[in-house]
């Protein structure tokens, strides 16, 4: 037991010696790989044995453990999910500068769900089965999750998504690095009412589960906590462009507050015609949950200036975490990425999955799954979180309000980490 | 013995050999996922092969397969749905016993329209009948008034954008967007477990060799010749006294079920359903399958089928954020060069060679009817 301990130990040492500063860079790191295998096989008595960490088959090798990413790099999602694409990809480069998991690096294995909810179902099937990745990050929409549920839970498998969502859901397998639907909605409609004194929503979103059931929340709330009124509730399918009935109807109704959750392209046109129809974002609130800087760089921050959104993270956050992780982003992305709300929470997956393998000292699922609560990144760029005993984590609520640049300027956000909370009582 | 009413000794070789090449050599070579993977394609094939049918012979193109398929998939993920959604699975909803999506939609009860489909036997009927009927309504309506060509295509779009809408629109009842997520046995059998995707695997290709058999049937029957004919020139057709409407009902019936069996199948093998199979894109790519395998070849629809899901597959997985271009590039190149499809060359160049060296053995048999000839290349 006690030799074992010290082994480990070593073994950091060794890495730090291997990765210098200078050595830091990917490519030096697998330029390093060949080298480390022709050292004596004795050295790698010093990481903790395969058999002992991989009980169940998976693709971990005392060098190496594979991982999946799977998103939509093509198709109307990838707008969207090329950022998460890109926040893992880094994660995993830093975690392996940083001497990888147990001391093995991560390899990752890339499949494209290409926007079709049964792609995603079939390549989740082929990480697990053919490829045996110890963990996958991945998946964007809500249909993509529950296409792919099914599958990590047959095959066991351990999913870690990163969207705020509507929450109804728990999982063994999967770790939800967003928000649930309360922690998202709650503290941002009582900054309003308190800030704005408004008493009369209009709600407008998608047609689909996740805005449905975020304004089913929200009403409840408007309605029996803050003693309001929703004047208005209209839903769009995805990809509308044709907002002017709805923009009439908020001009009669003359709502305190806008609240919405447009996805996708429509929000483009949504924007641009609130403002040709003469609506002024910094007289009349507007209060979004699905606009983040990635959204703004398609409608343009002149068109969204002045309105504001309830997310937990911006890229204008001020914490010594998220100055080092922007550089980082851009370093590698380039200069004029942009890093949205879920961008972050995608770069928290692999983080997390490290962090909780090596409390669980195994890459075991089960093991993980049963490790995952109570684990906490201290290097979040949104500052801190921490995994809830329902797989979901502890994280604050901020408001911002959209800047011409395109960025958000933080107005508001919560004191403590709001609670996770996906079966809401009373919301449903 | 050889030319009977189903096939030519040519066809029956190559019947044949699809059979062989389905039923032993893929489950011999390939894994569980991957031979689970080739039951997914093959459920196109379904929809595929009524195209040959009601395009290739008959000239209807239509460009709402996905209707058809979606129709008979979504009956099939009902009675699925139905049976995942015991009291027991349930018990943390708000009400019990009801799918899991309406659950989220605050319907508190099941809706009537759901009701029968905890029969199976009326699920079966519903995903042959439902699609039938619905062909048998677009169609009257459309070929009585002598709508056909460009128009029928643009309709049957019409149809699909329309139903993807609903089904999207009508999420308590249908789940929307998301589709049908879930689905667990048949009957208290588990249809997720290997073992059950290699019954269903075999199972599937029973049901496609035993719809080869009708449209081929169909074909050689004096019916399919009148469905050239009414291609080539279908005045004629109704100028000899023949109902051309009810022929092209006929056609467009026929395929619509076919899809509909592919689409049952499907949600069977992939354990869900959801809108994006119904709407204008997927029903476009079915035209492609069967432009690819050859639109006058009933064989060539299973082959073109598989060729492109293979490809699709296959590029995906190399190259992650390129792979939409090679399969484009795979589609013009088949379109520009062998408009014929995969059975185009097949006829052009490899045949011919296979005959000449039948030939140079032993004398022409009898019977050894010039497939070319009797099939024609239609004259657009």
């Amino acid at each position: 037991m006690s030799s074992n301990k010290s082994g480990v130990l070593m073994s950091d040492e060794a890495n730090k010696g291997l990765l210098s500063p200078l050595r830091r860079k990917l490519l030096m790191g697998m330029a390093a790989v060949p080298a480390i295998s022709m050292l004596p096989r004795a050295s790698f008595a010093q990481t903790p044995a395969t058999s002992a960490v991989n009980t169940t088959g998976l693709a971990v090798t005392d060098t190496e453990v594979t991982v999946g990413i799977l998103h939509s790099a093509t198709g109307t999602m990838a707008i969207s999910e090329t950022g998460s694409i890109e926040a893992e990809k880094l994660a995993i480069e830093q975690i392996n500068a940083a001497g990888g998991v147990l001391g093995r690096k991560i390899k990752f294995i890339q499949e494209d769900g290409a926007s079709d909810w049964p792609t995603f179902a079939e390549k989740a099937k082929k990480l697990l089965v053919n490829d045996k990745v110890a963990a996958i990050m991945g998946c964007w929409t809500s249909a993509s999750r529950k296409a792919v549920l099914p599958v990590v839970e047959q095959y066991n498998g351990m999913l870690y998504y990163p969207t705020f969502y509507e929450g109804l859901e728990q999982s063994k397998n999967v770790i939800y690095t967003g928000q649930e639907a309360t922690q998202q909605i709650l503290a941002g409609l009582d900054w309003i009412a308190k800030e704005k004194g408004a008493k009369s929503f209009f709600f407008i979103g998608s047609d689909y589960i996740w805005p449905r059931t975020s304004n089913k929340i929200a009403r409840k709330h408007v309605e029996n906590v803050l003693k309001g009124k929703v004047v208005g509730e209209e839903y769009y399918p995805l990809g509308n462009t044709q907002f002017n009935s709805v923009i009439n109807k908020i001009k009669l109704t003359k709502p305190d507050v806008i609240f919405t959750d447009v996805v996708g392209g429509s929000n483009v046109a949504f924007y641009k015609q609130l403002k040709a129809a003469g609506i002024d974002l910094s007289k009349q609130a507007l209060l979004t949950i699905s606009v983040t800087e990635d959204e703004i760089d398609g409608i343009g921050g002149e068109n969204i200036a002045g309105a504001y959104a309830c997310m937990k993270y911006f890229q204008s956050l001020d914490n010594p975490n998220n100055k080092a992780f922007v550089p980082a982003f851009k370093k590698m992305w380039g200069e004029k990425t942009v890093i949205g709300d879920v961008t972050q929470a995608a770069y928290l997956g692999p983080w997390l999955w490290k962090l909780t393998v090596e409390k669980a000292g195994s890459f075991d699922v089960d093991k993980i799954a049963a490790a995952s609560p109570g684990v906490e990144f201290k290097g979040a760029p949104e500052g801190y979180v921490r995994i809830h005993e329902n797989h979901h984590l502890w994280s604050k609520t901020r408001v911002g309000r959209a800047k011409l640049d395109g960025q958000f300027e933080l107005i508001y956000e919560t004191a403590d980490l709001v609670e996770p909370d996906p079966f809401p009582k009373g919301y449903q | 013995m050889t030319d009977n009413r189903f096939f030519n000794r040519s066809e029956l070789i190559g019947i044949l050999v699809l059979a062989v090449f389905l039923v032993v050599v893929l489950p011999l070579t390939l894994d569980v996922f991957r031979l689970n993977l080739v039951a997914k394609y093959l459920t196109y094939a379904f929809v595929a092969l009524g195209l040959v049918i009601c395009w290739g012979y008959g000239g209807i193109l239509s460009l709402g397969q996905g209707v058809f398929f979606g129709l008979g998939g979504y009956c099939m993920a009902m009675f699925l749905k139905l049976e995942a959604s015991s009291v027991e699975n349930t018990k943390i909803q708000s009400t019990p016993g009801i799918p899991d999506f309406m659950d989220w939609n605050q319907i508190t009860s099941l809706p009537l329209l759901w009701q029968p489909f905890h029969s199976l036997t009326f699920t079966i009927l519903a995903i042959i009948l439902v699609p039938g009927i619905f062909a048998l309504i677009i169609g009257t309506a459309m070929f009585k008034r002598r709508v056909g060509g460009t128009y029928f295509a643009i309709i049957t779009q019409a149809v699909a954008a329309i139903l993807t809408i609903l089904i999207v629109g009508q999420q308590g009842y249908t789940g929307g967007i998301n589709g049908m997520t879930d689905l667990r046995t048949l009957k208290g059998w588990d249809i997720r477990p290997d073992h059950a995707k290699i019954v269903l695997y075999f199972f599937e290709v029973g049901l496609l060799l035993a719809c080869i058999m009708i449209a081929q049937f169909v074909r050689h029957s004096k019916l399919g010749r009148i469905l050239v004919a009414m291609r080539e020139k279908e005045d004629r057709v109704r100028f000899s006294g023949y109902s051309v409407a009810n022929f092209k009902i006929f056609a467009f019936c026929i395929a619509a079920v076919f899809a509909a069996i592919g689409g049952a199948m499907f949600a069977l093998n992939v354990g869900f359903m959801s809108p994006s199979f119904v709407g204008i894109v997927p029903s476009i790519e079915m035209v492609i399958y069967t432009a690819v395998g050859g639109r006058l070849s009933i064989l060539g629809a299973v082959y073109g089928t598989l060729l492109v899901n293979f490809a699709k597959t296959s590029l995906s997985e190399s190259f992650p954020e390129l792979w939409l271009f090679g399969l484009g590039g795979l589609f013009i190149t088949v379109v520009l060069a062998f408009p014929n499809g995969l059975a185009g060359i097949w006829g052009d160049y490899v045949q011919p060679r296979i005959d000449r060296l039948i030939s140079s053995r032993k004398p022409k048999p009898e019977g050894w009817t010039d497939n070319s000839v009797a099939d024609g290349a239609p004259a657009e």
